[in-house]
């Protein structure tokens, strides 16, 4: 093609094909192979204590955690075989003393970055070597819009107040930012503010995460979930902040599992598009995936490539495709487009990592599944247990001052 | 607020287009294809669009018909309109920031 179109309209026309999206969620990017970003979970060490943490509850030891030199070796490997973006996450990834230097290795071995981080570990100083090394995004959690709420959910006295702060530098020094907010009974009253305070903050995008319920959070449910009349609220709000936002922030909805209709496209589909690698050097199709027993998932300390390890590897081929599913799903229309939904989800649920996703209504188990959420919604557990390395500590108990 | 500005450029023949930080435009080897590289997404730019985007280094817009009018033997003014469409979808999409100072 020359640039010498013949007219305007045609033209405005092209220029929105002409970004075609090669990955968000739910891409073609497994027609590609390697996958183009990969989520780096540096350490399982946080300050905050967040009931619904995403990590495993057999947390890595900081001793155990892959060193300086093994993370830059993995880098250069993963821009070496095709992946354009790495996600530094944790964890807090802040507590890793050498990630500024991994992230000036990132850049150097021409890896986009971005930073995944609870932001209470942070300086401005700190935050500024980020910026300098060459970091090219970062995203930031919220547990509220207020510290009564979000410092009791993260465990953690003042961390609010240091987000907020944190928040204002990076947009001071002009990184783009990200508001993560993970919501669930406890806090999605909040949810307006929440967004108001993510415009506040001069945020390109939003994230409303509903609460998935594996590891922590599935320890937490009951605290957590969600009622039936929140959900539908929740989906008036987002829906109306994003024709009311509409190029000033961008809003990803991460909807509940348990209310669901069909289940979600989890990770593209296992082994597609996405792995991740854990404090330890695991190669790992999900972040949640070691809650599954069973599965054995190879390290890059290992004698193999990472390319090899996504390719090749059991824990990998076991769920990819639609080769290895059961019924419902075998003869369903849908296969390919929700792959049968999360196998971690699966595995919680069912014990059966290759069982239907009980957040499809196809399952057996949805109706039973959805009962489980409406009566926990309603019921009076209200207290966390809070995530940390001694397997969790009950609200009652807990030293919020850390 | 700050980041308005960059959200908010209006393309003129006048404007000075870069692409902010957080967009990046790459050829990935791997794939033997441009990319810009943004928060959380990857995209593939199609050839008129890189074409256009590897301009947008400091110079004015009027510079880069100028170029691709010469380039192309083409009459500028038909170049024009649809370059600055281009350019501003682009900037709407937050790939394109005003410079902050005009190179020499």
């Amino acid at each position: 093609m020359t640039p010498t179109p013949t007219n305007a309209t045609e033209m405005a026309n092209e220029t929105v094909d002409s970004l075609a999206v090669l990955e968000s969620r739910g891409s073609v990017a497994e027609t590609y192979g390697i996958p183009l970003a990969v989520l780096a979970e540096l350490t399982h060490r946080c300050p905050l204590q967040c009931p619904y943490c995403s990590n495993p509850l057999e947390l890595d030891r900081a001793n155990t955690e892959l060193t300086t030199d093994e993370w830059k070796k993995v880098l250069s490997e993963l821009a070496e075989i095709g992946v354009l973006q790495i996600h530094f996450s944790g964890g807090e990834p802040t507590a890793r003393k050498d990630l500024a230097e991994l992230v000036q290795h990132a850049t150097d071995v021409g890896l986009y970055s971005n930073l995944i981080t609870s932001a209470v570990l942070l300086t401005k100083d700190k935050l500024r070597a980020l910026a300098d090394a060459g970091l090219c995004h970062i995203q930031i959690s919220f547990q509220g819009n207020e510290p009564m709420v979000a410092d009791r959910v993260a465990g953690m006295k003042d961390a609010h107040a240091k987000k907020i702060e944190v928040a204002h530098w990076a947009r001071e020094l002009d990184l783009p930012l990200t508001v993560n907010a993970v919501m669930h009974r406890q806090n999605l009253h909040q949810l307006a503010d929440i967004i108001q305070m993510a415009v506040d903050l001069d945020a390109d995008r939003l994230e409303v995460a509903n609460v998935q319920y594996y590891g922590w959070a599935l320890k937490n449910r009951a605290a957590l979930m969600p009622t039936l009349q929140q959900i539908e609220e929740t989906s008036r709000i987002v829906e109306d902040a994003e024709v009311r936002l509409k190029g000033i922030l961008a809003i990803d909805y991460v909807v509940p599992d348990y209310y669901a209709l069909r289940p979600k496209k989890c990770m593209g589909g296992w082994g597609r598009q996405f792995f991740n690698i854990s404090p330890t050097g695991k190669i790992l199709p999900c972040h949640a995936a070691e809650t599954i027993t069973g599965l054995d998932f190879e390290s890059v300390r290992g004698n193999h490539s990472i390319a090899w390890i996504w390719q090749n590897s059991d824990a990998f081929n076991r769920y990819r495709g639609t080769g290895w599913m059961p019924e419902p799903c075998q003869s369903c229309d849908f296969k390919e487009i929700d792959f049968g939904g999360c196998r971690c989800q699966a595995f919680a649920l069912t014990g059966d990592a290759g069982n239907t996703d009980p957040a499809c209504t196809l399952s057996p188990l949805h109706e039973r599944i959805f009962k489980l959420a409406e009566t926990e919604a309603a019921g009076d557990v209200n207290r966390f247990i809070y995530r940390n390395f001694k397997g969790g500590t009950p609200e009652d108990q807990a030293d919020r001052s850390a | 607020m700050s980041a308005s500005r960059s959200r908010k450029l209006s393309v003129t023949e006048a404007s000075r287009p870069v692409l902010p930080r957080h967009a990046q435009l790459k050829f990935d080897k791997t794939r033997e294809r441009w990319v810009i590289l943004a928060p959380e997404r990857v995209l593939a730019p199609d050839e008129i669009a890189v074409e256009v985007l590897q301009l947008c280094d400091g110079r004015s817009v009027a510079q880069m018909l100028d170029q691709l009018a010469a380039k192309y033997a083409a009459p500028r003014d038909d170049i024009g309109a649809d370059v600055v469409t281009m350019l501003q979808d682009l900037a709407d999409k937050g790939f394109l920031v005003e410079a902050k100072e005009p190179t020499p």
